[in-house]
């Protein structure tokens, strides 16, 4: 089994290493097709034809594309990110400082909302067909199909305009309590756990359900397995995989799709980030994100892939 | 007598407050109240509590917070990079001026004791004494010329390169004096020092990210696109500032912001949308702060490209925009209305003879009939980064529709529209920061050879003018002149300016000492220097 696990990670590092290769070709090139470059962004509208060329002189925008990527290739082999066009600061400090805030808040809802979404998952299978189903089914569909920046703002105005009792903002570098933390944390959490939560809550339930139906089951039943039993131990470990692979995709949404939620709690995430470095066509820092975002996701994957490998035996043998 | 009304507004308190700075007395402001329905002995309650703030003397202390509408990770504390409200706001905290254009558009002396020329070619600047940086050094005219002379080159990236290239030499003649001349003779040159690019660094700075200024805040913490932090110097020259300390960040979210002055987060949320005034108005926990300033979004018919360079087009579109509507449906009254050219009526060079241009669809129609316009599909193209020039269009749009005007509004991205759109397009939208002298207005957009040139306005006989009264130190005659510039391009230009768009800040009702300045919201971004907490 360990073997295998290793074969698959290994495998899995060599079109990581390719896939991230693709990606910085693709994001090079699709940044050059947008509309003005860094300098025209950075004048924007002082940008006579001899400011832009000063300054792109200035900046050494002026070299061919390709040879700057290739430059750019070369400092990411020695593990350095580069520095940000706009701010002259290093890219890995611009994203370490915002990578950790996107962590913790990703932790914190991963934390409250993947045990809340597989319960009640779990529990909608197991109750299939009656009133609990069908509650959790309506709030579920409800909470997929209202835009999270309603949640938010609502959550807003009731929370900290009218009950005031949580801040509006989402300042945790002031933050030195405890409860000063949960209440800085509260709102994103709340929103983003009813972002995340609905999908993983509607894959377990179906998962659970199809894996109940299964020959196995039924035979455990006739066994006289306890209700219990027969869930946790016979139907859950099989319908483990698709489980772990949505809570895998909502996780990665975590890091990088947060932007509403980032922006309207002022919270200083590295999809803001993103954002702008788009918005300036900061091409390090585009890149330096790009890579993370990949990276992530790639990572979150493969451990789905491991958890799913060690939970069926089935697999181990394969 | 009771002060209780039923409309009354701690918002409108502020206003009566405002109107009293302007130098509005008692009869005046009672007959404004009457007229919105407010009885005599209520309005006398009203005057008397916005004359207790007056009198109130600023008090120590406090931790401000602002938030602004913007930030990025392209926030910068150089000021000849400053961009945009947020660092406007935290370069005017941390550096000064030469001069500083006040509340009422005037030119006073900030870092100079005094501007003078005799021929306007060339400028004696005396430095005030006893200013140091924050670092310790002293202000001395080499630090000036190096902040002058570094917008001429193109590394700087400076917004204002335009108007520095003016600067044909700066000196430095002793220690307290600096010699700037000119390429040619400009009267301006005061008000043009006092614009924020043009803040005092130290001499040889290169990194701008330590914010080494002699402003009233000393920088403690800069992270671009997150926040700034920075604390009372106690060792500013002029008066004040009254916070301890002073926190700026973003919330780009405009709902949200507003949320965060409500729910007492913040004390001032900046650039809120006029259509949140109903908010503002009749809440207790945030008053309206509102600027006038000479910003305006236009259409502009580029006089050499068709439908513009038919005669009369551009004519008729200036009739046919419904300025009203725009001024209380789509900015909710905080505008005031325009006639077609740049300079607002606030402006001392403003020409009141100028008649103003009325709504007059059948004028707009017959014009158009002559130029053949009607009926094939005329293209706008509008932007969210012309702010609201969609809802300007869909105004105009209705208005062509009743008389046979078949115009169709092409909206398109905010992403690159100043690069792509702007001034490229025959017909578009425009939008223009107000610029605080007639010169500079005239010089960047409607010179025959400006590269801004809107709608490529040429006139020999306009450009004759403007150069004339660049040089002339006397205000009358300059006045006159640029009376009659105002009046050709409202007539021979292709830019429609319907309206001078309002500024609207939230702020929280502690805080205290709050004048409009026409430079930009939040008091021409000085309002941390200046204000206080009430008690």
């Amino acid at each position: 089994m360990n073997s295998l696990i290793l074969r698959m990670v290994a495998g899995r590092l060599v079109v990581a290493l390719v896939t991230l290769l693709i990606v910085a070709v693709v994001i090079f090139f699709a940044t050059a097709l947008l509309p003005g470059d860094v300098v025209q962004i950075l004048l924007g509208q002082a940008a006579t034809p001899e400011a832009v060329k000063g300054l792109r002189t200035a900046m050494h925008l002026d070299q061919p594309a390709a040879l700057r990527f290739l430059l750019w290739l070369k400092n990411l082999a020695t593990g350095d990110l580069g520095v940000s066009y706009v701010n002259n600061i290093p890219v890995a400090e611009l994203i370490g400082n915002r990578l950790g805030n996107s962590l913790k808040l990703a932790a914190v809802t991963a934390a409250i909302s993947v045990p809340v979404a597989l319960t009640l998952g779990v529990t909608a299978a197991i109750l299939r067909g009656t009133l609990v189903d069908r509650m959790i089914a309506v709030f579920t569909i409800a909470v997929i199909s209202v835009p999270e920046f309603l949640v938010a703002t609502l959550a807003v105005i009731v929370f900290a305009v009218t009950l005031g009792w949580l801040p509006a903002l989402s300042m945790t570098g002031d933050v030195t309590t405890i409860s000063g933390l949960l209440k800085a944390f509260a709102m994103p959490v709340i929103t983003l756990s009813f972002v995340i939560s609905a999908q993983m809550i509607r894959m377990s339930r179906a998962a659970v359900i199809e894996t109940l139906n299964a020959p196995y089951v039924e035979m455990a039943l006739l066994k006289g397995a306890s209700r219990r039993r027969m869930v946790l131990r016979h139907a859950l470990p099989n319908a483990l995989g698709p489980i772990v692979n949505a809570v895998a995709l909502s996780l990665s949404y975590l890091l990088g799709g947060v932007i509403i939620v980032e922006t309207i709690f002022n919270y200083p995430g590295i999809a803001k980030l993103m954002l702008d470095a788009v918005s300036t066509r900061d091409l390090p820092l585009i890149q330096g994100c790009a890579m993370i975002f990949c990276l992530a996701y790639l990572l979150l994957i493969t451990i789905a892939d491991i958890v799913t490998i060690v939970s069926n035996p089935r697999l181990r043998h394969a | 007598m009771s002060d209780t009304m039923a409309n009354w507004t701690p918002g409108d308190d502020a206003m009566v407050e405002n109107a009293i700075r302007r130098g509005a007395d008692r009869r005046e402001l009672l007959r404004m109240m009457l007229a919105g329905g407010v009885a005599l002995s209520a309005g006398g309650a009203i005057l008397g509590r916005a004359g207790a703030a007056l009198a109130a003397e600023p008090v120590k202390g406090g931790h401000l917070k602002i938030a602004g509408f913007a930030a990025s990770t392209a926030d910068t504390l150089d000021p000849a990079k400053a961009s945009n409200a947020t660092d406007y706001t935290r370069c005017c905290a941390l550096y000064n001026r030469l001069t500083f254009i006040n509340g009422a558009g005037l030119v006073t002396m900030e870092l100079a004791e005094s501007v003078e020329s005799t021929d306007a070619k060339t400028w004696t600047v005396t430095l005030r004494k006893g200013v140091t940086f924050h670092d310790g050094k002293s202000l001395t005219a080499k630090d000036v010329v190096f902040s002058l002379k570094r917008h001429l080159d193109p590394a700087t990236g400076s917004k204002v390169a335009t108007l520095a290239k003016q600067f044909a030499e700066v000196t430095a003649t002793d220690d307290r004096t600096v010699t700037i001349t000119l390429a040619a003779a400009n009267a301006d040159l005061p008000t043009i020092l006092g614009l924020h690019h043009f803040m005092i660094v130290a001499d040889g700075t290169t990194d701008f990210s330590k914010g080494n200024g002699t402003g009233a805040f000393v920088l403690k913490e800069f992270k671009p696109g997150v926040r700034s932090v920075m604390a009372r110097n106690d060792n500013y020259f002029k008066k004040g500032p009254y916070f301890d300390t002073f926190e700026y960040f973003a919330i780009a979210d405009e709902p949200a912001r507003l949320n965060a002055v409500l729910s007492g987060d913040i004390h001032v949320g900046a650039n809120l949308n006029p259509r949140s005034l109903r908010v503002i108005e009749g809440n207790p926990s945030i008053a309206p702060f509102i600027s006038k300033l000479g910003s305006y979004g236009n259409f502009i018919l580029r006089l050499d490209m068709a439908p513009g360079d038919k005669a009369g087009v551009a004519e008729g579109f200036k009739y046919l925009v419904n300025r009203p509507v725009i001024q209380k449906s789509v900015l909710r009254g905080l505008a005031e209305i325009a006639n077609d050219q740049p300079i607002p009526s606030w402006s001392p060079y403003y020409n009141a003879e100028l008649k103003q241009r009325e709504f007059d669809p059948e004028r707009a129609k017959s014009l158009f009939q002559k130029a053949g316009i009607l009926g094939p599909e005329i293209r706008v193209t509008v932007s969210d980064a012309a702010s609201s020039s969609a809802d300007y269009a869909a105004v105009l749009q209705q208005a062509g529709g009743k008389i046979g005007l078949n115009l169709v509004i092409d909206r398109v991205p905010a992403d690159g529209y100043w690069s792509n759109y702007w001034l490229k397009e025959a017909f578009h939208a425009g939008n223009i920061n107000a610029r605080p002298t007639p010169d500079i207005m005239f010089s960047l957009f409607y010179q025959s050879n400006a590269p801004w040139n809107e709608s490529r306005y040429k006139s020999p006989k306009f450009d004759a003018m403007l150069l004339e009264a660049r040089g002339l130190l006397d205000l009358s005659k300059r006045k006159q002149i640029y009376g009659e510039m105002q009046a050709m391009v409202a007539n021979e230009a292709g830019t429609v300016i319907p309206v001078f768009q309002s500024n609207l800040d939230g702020v929280s009702p502690k805080l205290k000492g709050l004048v409009a300045n026409p430079l930009g919201g939040m008091m021409g971004y000085t309002l941390p220097e200046y204000t206080w907490f009430g008690a």
